[in-house]
């Protein structure tokens, strides 16, 4: 009946906010949102499997503030220009994670990160092709990368 | 009950001013960065100021500015902010592709070449003498 039960309920969620909450909308809203979930289910997408839901606040609440926190620097070198020593550079960077919501999420985290740009993954090499705006430490990068963002996604996606 | 936009407490009239402000001027900042970055690969970062904080300021000054005037919880704008954050990586990635591929089809230089985009003909050449 609903193959997609989160999906369901946020989509009843989304029309309410945009229709207003009356009953009226509810019943509608669910209608549509039925409907909606069986047209999903009839392209087959993997099914995510979120083991620890907990974790995937903590990882909003990061993505958050290193959003926050890089905005601000990309508006000083674009006013400012870059500080010495600092370049925009590529950087190719290993993964671990290969479950598609897990890529699909990190690649959302950083391209809305503005100074680093997710460019092309490479499913064959599991690797990742990056662009940065104010590269300092590449090292620094990756690890940033990995230990902030990579661990906690195998966690929740374990 | 809704208040006239002139009888806004004074709390809300500066949280306001300050977030659309903020993203506005966030927003100014990307497209200025747009205009005046030298090569692509560095252009594509300057909109990302508007579509993350951008977007966001604006947002919060509108849920702001209309929970309080119109005395109940408006929220629907973060949809608009959700929408976005999940949709700029697709045009993103479609434009950044397209980049690397026409800069490595012509050889500009500016992009890194591909790593082992030999494999799938060695092991064809691997096949033939066997076949043989």
């Amino acid at each position: 009946m609903l193959p997609y039960p989160i999906l369901t309920v946020f989509l009843i969620l989304m029309w309410l906010l945009l229709n207003g909450f009356t009953l009226g909308h509810f019943v509608l809203g669910t209608l549509v949102a039925v409907f909606a979930s069986w047209g999903m289910a009839s392209l087959r997408p993997d099914k995510p499997k979120i083991r620890k839901w907990h974790l995937l606040f903590k990882l909003f609440g990061i993505a958050f503030y290193d959003i926050i926190r890089s905005n601000l620097a990309v508006a000083a070198v674009i006013l400012r220009g870059r500080p010495k020593g600092h370049v925009s550079s590529f950087l190719l960077l290993p993964l671990e994670i290969e479950d598609r919501t897990a890529l699909a999420l990190l690649a959302v985290i950083l391209t809305s990160t503005p100074g680093s740009a997710w460019l092309e993954y490479d499913s064959h090499d599991r690797t990742v092709l990056l662009h940065v705006l104010d590269l300092v430490d590449e090292e620094q990068w990756i690890d940033t990368i990995k230990n902030r963002y990579e661990k906690l996604l195998v966690e929740i996606f374990a | 009950m809704i208040l006239a936009p002139a009888d806004l407490p004074l709390w809300a009239a500066i949280a306001v001013a300050f977030f659309l402000l903020f993203g506005a001027s966030l927003t100014l900042i990307g497209a200025i960065g747009f205009l005046k970055l030298p090569t692509f690969y560095e252009r594509i970062h300057a909109p990302t100021l508007g579509t993350s904080w951008g977007v966001g300021g604006v947002m919060l000054a509108s849920m702001i500015f209309f929970s309080v005037t119109s005395s109940r919880l408006v929220v629907h704008e973060v949809l608009i902010g959700l929408f976005i954050t999940v949709t700029t990586p697709v045009t993103f990635m479609l434009l950044a592709r397209a980049a690397l591929h026409r800069d490595r089809a012509e050889n500009t230089g500016y992009a890194p070449e591909k790593k082992k985009a030999s494999l799938p003909v060695q092991e064809e050449g691997q096949i033939r003498p066997a076949d043989n």
